[in-house]
């Protein structure tokens, strides 16, 4: 029950990490469009792919990969905001911006996951 | 009240709070966090409920993201054709979209299980969850945007 806890409030400050990323990332560079939440799955990606890779070599592993990466990871990427960004662009008739967002969100951040593993496992 | 008088009193903190950005105002950030720990613990709660085997797709996953989109696409449509993006509509926005919606849906789970499925020589099952979520993902979000968009306009706001 305490490690439940502990992985929510983890999810709740992945969360508000990514808000104020987000946030900061179209303030001071881009501020249109769904890259900072592609740039927000990469980093989560690589950093759970690292921790499912620790959690596959140590017992320590798993519980900081359950806290880590079920909560703060999973709550700091998302994939919602991608889908919603992507059928924005599809309906603004950008068609080539939307197939670029989809896939290179789901590219980057499953070669992100692999480097991520293979740099600790 | 003559306005020689306003100087006695104490500082409005919605006052100063009006020209700061929202991602830097404590009571947006709260609405996020308890949003984003409901969606954490739906999610963490349904992958326990339906575990998938070694190699097997997580289809607990994949219906968490597809279900999230369609939940967005509802939410944010009706939200937008509510009205402009202040008051209740914004906290509505941040709790349930930004909070749950992301929180509840995961991209770090799809692309790290998606590599264990190619360590696990299952690049077959990789394939079909990975472009799979994306591909149903996207469609999910546009039905959801497109249902928000034909409710009747008197109930617009309240279905989310």
């Amino acid at each position: 029950m305490g490690l439940l806890f502990v992985t929510f409030i983890a999810g709740a400050l992945g969360s508000v990490s990514r808000f104020v990323v987000d946030a900061e990332i179209r303030r001071r560079w881009l501020r249109s469009g769904p890259w900072p939440t592609v740039v927000i799955n990469v980093t989560g990606s690589l950093a759970l792919g690292a921790l499912a890779g620790w959690a596959h070599i140590s017992h320590a592993g798993a519980t900081v990969d359950t806290i880590l990466g079920t909560g703060f990871c999973g709550g700091y990427t998302t994939f919602s905001t991608v889908s919603f960004e992507t059928v924005r662009q599809l309906q603004e008739r950008r068609y080539s911006a939307a197939g670029m967002t989809a896939v290179a969100c789901l590219a980057l951040s499953v070669c992100a996951a692999v480097v991520g593993w293979h740099l600790v496992a | 009240m003559r306005s020689r008088d306003f100087s006695k009193l104490p500082l409005d903190p919605d006052v100063d709070v009006v020209s700061r950005p929202l991602h830097l105002r404590w009571r947006a950030v709260a609405v996020v966090f308890v949003g984003g720990f409901f969606g954490t613990a739906a999610r963490d709660l349904l992958q326990k409920a339906y575990p998938h085997h070694d190699g097997g797709i997580p289809w607990a996953t994949f219906a968490i993201n597809v279900g999230g989109g369609f939940i967005l696409g509802l939410l944010l449509e009706s939200l937008l054709r509510a009205g402009p993006d202040d008051g209740w509509r914004r906290r509505l926005r941040l709790l349930a979209g930004t909070g749950f919606c992301g929180a509840f849906t995961t991209y770090s789970s799809l692309a790290s299980d998606t590599n264990t499925l190619l360590l696990a020589s299952r690049p077959g099952n990789a394939i079909v969850y990975s472009v799979g979520s994306v591909a149903v993902g996207i469609v999910s979000t546009w039905c959801g945007i497109r249902i928000a968009a034909l409710l009747p306009a008197a109930s617009r706001g309240e279905v989310a």
